[in-house]
């Protein structure tokens, strides 16, 4: 499927640049996309490197634990397949609480991680399990409660009230989660 | 004190509380903090030929101009319904980008107002929804994932809900 989608991307988009005449633009952007993406990279890295270390010291103070635990009465609803101390939960609440704060760069080490170990105790290793999906949707459909970088561009492009716009944020994010949680339960029981 | 200013809170507080706990729990702080950091640099190389491939296609994608010019096609239609078409181009690359769309967000904000309708409602849908395709290719690659089944078909679900909770609210509410 990711194969599918990537190549048609590529296929798709080329014929179209080449009918439309831009073949220019194409070009550029074959010979440019390294170096973009690798300056992408560069500001990810050093922060995976950083919060990794530091995750790895709120896993042995048990702060991961307490957090998963805090999160167990959702996860039971959502995750009904998995058990109550399944290994990736602490990592699927970190990631879920740095969401939230809307910290993205931050709790990308935590959504790998916490996808390594689903992907353990996951029977056909390249096929995605039940609960993959669910934690992505969740991920996609994005908790976050306070989007701190939105905050920032609106007040700094003088919006007379940055804040004006939070909880209809928020409320629009509980909303399109709850049905994304319910419209997934339901692929998840029809494709069985 | 202001929520942006509360944003600048929460890093330090939650590196406050992971530390300051470890300490109180005395835990080898450093050697372990250390030893995580590896791990981080094992995963950043893991992932990064996911990101370069991604980026990849869908800039080539983007530049092409594809997505835009079927949406000028269509843009009859959303008139019809009453619907903001000047939201939609930010609608589609939402699921796509998460730069894109940031940078089409700044636009909307230049162009029409931070405060102004289409403003608010580009603002909310940035803030409300995650990068569907990106998420999933950089998750699901990371561990070599095949077979998505149906985690396509509901990450773009939850963007559609957004797209149009993000227009009712706005409506509704200012």
């Amino acid at each position: 499927m990711v194969n599918k989608i990537w190549g048609s991307f590529i296929v798709i988009g080329l014929l179209y640049g080449f009918i439309t005449g831009k073949m220019d633009i194409m070009n550029q952007e074959i010979i440019e996309c390294g170096s973009s993406s690798l300056e992408l990279f560069l500001t990810m890295f050093p922060m995976m490197i950083l919060w990794s270390g530091i995750m790895k010291v709120a896993q042995e103070a048990g702060v991961l634990s307490f957090l998963s635990r805090l999160l167990q009465p959702f996860f039971s609803l959502i995750f009904p397949e998995l058990k109550k101390d399944d290994p990736a939960l602490p990592y699927i609440a970190s990631n879920l609480t740095i969401n939230m704060l809307g910290i993205h760069n931050a709790s990308t080490p935590f959504g790998l991680k916490a996808m390594k170990c689903l992907q353990e105790e996951n029977p056909k290793k390249d096929t995605a399990s039940k609960s993959m999906i669910t934690f992505l949707v969740l991920n996609t459909s994005g908790v976050t409660l306070i989007a701190t970088d939105i905050l920032a561009v609106r007040s700094s492009m003088g919006s007379l009230n940055p804040t004006d716009l939070l909880f209809v944020t928020i409320l629009a994010t509980i909303i399109n989660t709850t049905l994304a949680l319910l419209m997934n339960a339901y692929l998840g029981r029809r494709e069985r | 004190m202001n929520i942006t200013t509360l944003g600048n809170y929460i890093l330090p507080i939650v590196v406050f509380l992971i530390i300051g706990v470890a300490l109180l729990k005395k835990i080898p702080l450093f050697d372990t903090f250390i030893e995580g950091a590896k791990d981080g640099i094992l995963l950043g190389f893991q992932v990064f030929p996911c990101l370069l491939g991604m980026i990849f296609g869908i800039n080539i994608l983007l530049r092409s101009n594809l997505i835009s010019n079927i949406f000028e096609l269509f843009s009859p239609i959303f008139s019809f319904f009453n619907f903001p078409k000047e939201i939609l181009p930010l609608a589609l690359i939402r699921p796509i980008s998460g730069n894109a769309s940031f940078a089409m967000m700044i636009d909307i904000f230049k162009n029409y107002g931070v405060d102004s309708y289409l403003g608010r409602i580009a603002a909310v849908m940035q803030g409300a929804t995650d990068t569907t395709i990106y998420v999933i290719s950089l998750y699901f690659g990371s561990i070599g994932i095949k077979n998505i089944r149906y985690a396509l078909k509901a990450g773009l679900f939850a963007d559609f809900i957004t797209l149009m909770i993000s227009v009712l609210l706005i409506s509704l509410i200012f």
